[in-house]
């Protein structure tokens, strides 16, 4: 058990978990929090989940904790690690089951005290042109072909159909595909459950919310997204469905033999992993990239849509109402990346779950508007809750594998607020506070409480206390929508 | 509650976590589904019953119960299905089965998967006693 006392001070928001707390760490773990949120932090299995982590083979550098973290199933939500090229492993559980869970964030023309009295239309719409909710499939039925299509292009394949734009596509993370996507590396089965899931937003903790621009703290970084205060945005929250799932379940399966085959020892079997060179882990990177790629499909369809409903539900309220995309971010990926270790530039595998990529200025990856100011950070927060852009930094680059936060992160489970919030209530409450709510379960409603998370103002202040984001805006709810 | 076999929910943070017990591996599968099923909040529509073979293969008991829960999930997300009537045998990683059920009229939850997390089927004197925790 790793307890708060092993943990050794490097700033008020840095601390580390040196490689002597255990005998099977490579690696140190890095954790960014304050000392609050530590201490919240420390009520669970995140660290040690973290330094579990730090025992895979391959890793390098150190294992990074973002201040959002939680216990997960072997490795911890808010979690980030680098393994070296061409030897180190890959673990599917690492990324998790839904591959490319990520945020879109699109910003409008519309003023919020324009339309103020539209937005119960307004989420009315986004609930009935966006499917979601449990085992909803969407209005596209694919064939294999186009299947496979959409596993190779990525967001590319919807802008093709003339479901977005080039600008979508382009202020989206690797403009929304991962080369190398091997299509027949994906089962039968992932098939099967991808076919009629395009498009969809499934339950759980995936959302649409309508949210107001309350605060600007970078105007320059703000102009270049075209956030503007007062001014209404729409922040898509989903992943690869039951699509990513199935790869994921997939490959944890088959590398339950392939840890014996190259006798790697582990501490949890959810860590399960395989060389990057291997034949194992070359299936489960093609197969994961098509899951990402799906992915981002998924949200540029759902993107088309929220667009098509915001113009709907707006028209002759306010002029010409739109959406432009501001960026669209995966927080549970795996991506072969150069960061410098030691003086050292290297080509790794990022693992990053419950974690963004956060570059910082000067990278070419980025879209020439956003050159200057580095990746935007999108952290939604809990439901009802303020969501904040950020933008990645050098710090980021330095000390956090190019990776931040990722939303408020639990701290209630799922069974106790059941228990102790009632959904019907909450609604009320959110409806009350001018929180429009458009849910299709209750219950799953209470799960996602605001009591049962972080306050994502605290940990969004801690990520820029440490230096690895740096504050843009800070976006105001005014309208959920969830399955 | 059966003191021989049963399930309850645990605390798990950020997904759900059940505690299964049984006499035997067969009966640890089934009470499994059943407390899965219940975690999703199933209910099945009546009307014509619909019947399933499963035959699983695995290299111990742990990823047996994975895989059993695994294709569970598979066939409910397909295929619509969940299963109230199961027939099990299972030996030496190996299970075979005769699944009776019907269609899903509604759920509450979807499960995205099952995991391998810390997961060890037990032996204890009344037989087995699993902690399984699903990632949603």
């Amino acid at each position: 058990m790793v307890e708060l006392k092993d943990l050794r001070r490097i700033s008020d928001h840095e601390w580390e978990i040196p490689t002597s707390v255990r005998a099977d760490m490579r690696v140190p773990v890095r954790v960014f929090a304050s000392l609050a949120l530590l201490e919240a932090i420390g009520g669970d299995s995140s660290l040690e989940q973290a330094v579990n982590a730090a025992t895979l083979p391959g890793v390098i550098g150190r294992v990074v904790v973002m201040p959002d973290v939680h216990q997960g199933y072997g490795f911890p939500i808010g979690g980030v690690a680098a393994t070296e090229l061409p030897h180190g492993v890959i673990s599917p559980g690492a990324i998790g089951y839904d591959i490319n869970c990520g945020v879109r964030l699109l910003a409008s023309n519309v003023r919020f005290a324009d339309v103020e009295g539209s937005i119960g239309d307004l989420a009315s719409a986004l609930d009935a042109a966006c499917p979601s909710g449990v085992g909803t499939g969407g209005r596209l039925r694919l064939d294999e072909r186009e299947l496979e299509r959409v596993c190779r292009e990525g967001g590319e394949w919807a802008r093709r159909r003339g479901w977005g734009n080039e600008s979508d596509v382009a202020r989206t993370e690797e403009s929304g595909v991962l080369e190398g996507a091997d299509f027949a590396k994906i089962s039968h089965r992932a098939r099967d459950r991808g076919r009629t899931q395009v498009g969809t937003l499934g339950a759980g903790n995936h959302f649409i919310e309508v949210e107001v621009v309350d605060e600007v703290s970078d105007a320059e970084a703000a102009r270049a997204m075209g956030l503007a205060e007062g001014f209404l945005t729409v922040l898509i929250h989903c992943g690869s469905r039951g699509f990513g799932h199935q790869v994921c379940t997939d490959y944890v399966k088959s590398f339950q033999s392939a840890v014996e085959r190259y006798r790697i020892r582990l501490p949890d079997r959810e860590l399960v992993c395989a060389p990057l060179d291997s034949p194992e882990g070359q299936d489960y990177q093609a197969a994961m990239r098509c899951a990402a790629n799906f992915a981002f499909a998924n949200r540029q369809v759902l993107a088309h849509d929220a667009r098509a409903a915001f113009a709907e539900a707006l028209r002759g309220r306010t002029r010409e109402p739109h959406l432009h995309q501001v960026y669209d971010i995966a927080h549970n990926m795996g991506k072969t990346e150069e960061h410098v270790f030691d003086g050292v530039r290297r080509r790794v595998c990022v693992h990053r779950k419950g974690a963004t990529r956060a570059f910082g200025p000067g990278f070419e990856d980025l879209p020439p508007e956003y050159r200057a100011i580095g990746q935007p950070v999108l952290v939604p927060g809990s439901m009802g809750t303020a969501s904040w852009v950020l933008v990645g930094t050098e710090g980021s680059m330095e000390r956090s594998l190019g990776s931040c936060c990722h939303g408020a992160g639990r701290t209630m489970s799922r069974s106790r607020a059941k228990r102790t919030i009632h959904g019907g209530t909450l609604r009320q409450e959110l409806e009350a506070r001018g929180i429009r709510v458009r849910a299709g379960s209750l219950p799953g409603l209470a799960e996602e409480a605001p009591a049962a998370y972080k306050d994502v103002d605290a940990v969004v202040d801690a990520v820029e206390a440490a230096g690895i984001a740096r504050k843009v805006a800070r976006l105001r709810p005014v309208a959920v929508v969830k399955g | 509650m059966d003191a021989r076999q049963g399930h309850r929910e645990l605390e798990h943070t950020a997904d759900w976590a059940l505690e299964v017990w049984a006499p035997d591996m067969a009966a640890l599968l089934a009470e499994a589904a059943r407390g899965m099923y219940g975690l999703m909040g199933v209910v099945l529509a009546g009307g014509r019953r619909q019947q399933r073979q499963l035959e699983l293969a695995a290299a111990d008991r742990e990823s047996l119960l994975v895989e059993f829960l695994a294709e569970l999930l598979y066939l409910a997300e397909s295929e619509g299905l969940a299963f109230d009537a199961l027939e099990l045998e299972a030996a030496d990683g190996r299970l075979q089965g005769s699944l009776e059920g019907a269609p899903i009229e509604s759920h509450t939850k979807d499960i995205k998967a099952v995991t391998y997390h810390r997961l060890k089927v037990r032996d204890t004197e009344c037989g087995l006693l699993t902690r399984i925790v699903f990632d949603v």
